[in-house]
């Protein structure tokens, strides 16, 4: 289709501007050498230094990210094993069980807090780091899960089959076979579910205690005290990073595509 | 779809019980988690929404005052339907904006090119979702950047911020590249030959975008709806931050309940289960009328 550039093209390069612009609003303040983000006095790097020596904000990134970790490594497992235990079985109720797998995925993440916080509440659970990670691990495993899922779907399960029948054991035909086979699947699954228990703001709000504060639960409380330029320039920081993991998670899939 | 079981049946003959190991290893511990984390906090809210305090039977008032009538206004239901109408606008406004973007991705883009362009339009996704909030404010707020450049054109500066225009701005930037991806994995799968005979046979292109091209597309439309109507009609993150309190809406109720200065845990929970009904009423919706490898895909 060699046509001349058409009205979709500039659309498109319009939208992009929608997607960027407010990025790069962030990024041109985050150098401003004063704290107004109206107008542009000069050059500084000094909120970059402040964000540095923000101990509370780096407690809770480290915080986030021990949540995240924890999570996605359990997650991992139990995602995992639901994938291929929903392919290979069928069972009375094998719809239900995968419907419930997607429910995390689907409910609004406020109804989920509060049911958290209402079932932490009854059986006298203090809330802590430990409540949230707990609570993560639901709605990572529902999306490892379900991108597991999709890679299954696309193997070839024969030779899961010929490992058993040249007499290896099922452990070892899981292990040795299938999960290398899985492995791209489940690194995906993984990138995503860490990237989302990271952004996670409002299961982490209701469910974390005193002390417990995580990445995005400490910015909520800076944007409710007014515009801090620290923000922008972690925000610049943020995006440079998510960035280069979304980049990774793109080559990964696509060296994994036939 | 369900590759084969049989293997493990063959390997284990000899051992009946080993038949009911292998799926209990494989699904018990998450049947397990998602019931502990799930299901019973779900039907906890269930209960809690059955209790008024001060009142030891339970009941169904929590919800008949989401109904409640204050002084000619239905203070409770204007904020649902005001969320509704949020999630809405929104939502068309996504189509609105996103429509003819994934079509130049699917359709018009350089081959080459096409993955990354459009990994770098979601790039966005990948960042935290309330700094991408915050953005707006030093955008919208009255001394902020667009107000500057309406002056520079010499026009009058309008306030957005803490309102509901704010609010759909906000939320239309943060879900517009769910909507993008999903339509584009539908129009990606456009049989253009039937594009090429409508336009031999003399179709114009208005006529044939709308007689050819949205038939085939219909179930991303409707999933991608689907998709961002539930998520904005619960978003707690953009009414709060960019919004004022003329533009609350349900999530706001929700934490009011809970962490705010209401604290009634009872009529919190049933406004809770008021939005997962509504979420499941139109997932229902969905699977009826929908296309389901597009949701799985997205």
């Amino acid at each position: 289709m060699a046509k001349p550039v058409r009205w979709q093209f500039w659309y498109t390069l319009l939208a992009f501007l929608y997607m960027y612009l407010p990025i790069g609003v962030l990024a041109v303040f985050s150098f401003n050498a004063s704290s107004s983000s109206s107008q542009w006095e000069g050059f500084s790097w000094q909120w970059y230094e402040k964000l540095w020596q923000s101990e509370a904000l780096f407690g809770a990134l480290r915080n986030s990210l021990t949540v995240a970790m924890t999570a996605v490594a359990v997650a991992a497992v139990l995602g995992t094993l639901i994938a291929v235990g929903l392919a290979r079985h069928q069972f009375p109720g094998r719809n239900i069980y995968r419907g419930v797998t997607y429910l995390p995925v689907i409910i609004p993440d406020i109804a989920i807090a509060v049911a958290t916080l209402v079932f932490f509440g009854a059986i006298a659970l203090p809330l802590s780091l430990g409540t949230i990670v707990l609570a993560h691990i639901v709605f990572c495993l529902a999306y490892i899960s379900v991108v597991v899922s999709s890679r299954l779907a696309g193997l070839d399960p024969r030779l899961e089959e010929a490992a058993l029948d040249l007499g290896a054991t099922p452990v070892a035909a899981f292990l040795q076979v299938l999960l290398p086979q899985l492995l791209p699947g489940i690194l995906s699954g993984c990138l995503l579910a860490f990237v989302l228990s990271m952004d996670d703001f409002v299961i982490a709000y209701f469910t974390s205690g005193v002390g417990a504060t995580t990445l995005p639960v400490a910015i909520f409380s800076r944007i409710r005290t007014g515009v801090t330029p620290e923000l922008n320039a972690l925000s610049v920081l943020l995006i440079g990073l998510s960035g280069t993991i979304a980049l990774i998670a793109e080559f990964i899939r696509s060296r994994d595509r036939p | 779809m369900a590759p084969s079981q049989p293997s493990v049946a063959n390997a284990n003959a000899s051992a009946p019980w080993l038949k009911w190991l292998e799926p209990l290893v494989l699904l018990g511990p998450g049947a397990v988690w998602l019931g502990v984390f799930l299901i019973l906090p779900t039907s906890l809210i269930f209960i809690e929404s059955l209790k008024i305090p001060g009142q030891e039977a339970w009941s169904f008032g929590n919800y008949q005052r989401v109904f409640e009538n204050i002084g000619g206004t239905f203070i409770y239901l204007t904020v649902v339907w005001r969320s509704f109408l949020f999630a809405a606008a929104t939502t068309t406004g996504c189509l609105v904006l996103g429509f003819p973007v994934a079509y130049w991705f699917a359709l018009m883009a350089p081959k080459r090119w096409r993955n990354l362009l459009l990994l770098l339009f979601i790039l966005p996704l990948w960042t935290s979702s309330l700094l991408r909030s915050y953005s707006w404010i030093t955008i919208l707020r009255p001394t902020g950047v667009m107000n500057g450049f309406l002056n520079l054109l010499g026009l009058p500066g309008v306030n957005l911020l803490n309102k509901a225009e704010g609010v759909i701005i906000g939320m239309v930037y943060a879900f517009l590249p769910y909507m993008v991806l999903i339509l584009y994995t539908s129009l990606e799968k456009l049989d253009l030959r039937l594009l090429e005979a409508a336009e031999d046979l003399g179709a114009t292109a208005v006529q044939t975008f709308w007689r050819v091209t949205v038939p085939q597309v219909r179930p991303g439309i409707i999933a991608g709806s689907a998709l961002v109507g539930i998520t904005s009609f619960g978003d707690f993150i953009n009414p709060e931050v960019l919004g004022g309190p003329a533009s609350r809406t349900i999530s706001y109720l929700i934490e009011l309940q809970f962490l705010g200065a209401s604290r009634n845990w009872g009529f919190g929970s049933a406004l809770s289960l008021v939005l997962i009904l509504g979420v499941t009423g139109v997932i229902m919706l969905l699977l009826k009328y929908g296309d389901r490898s597009v949701i799985a895909d997205g």
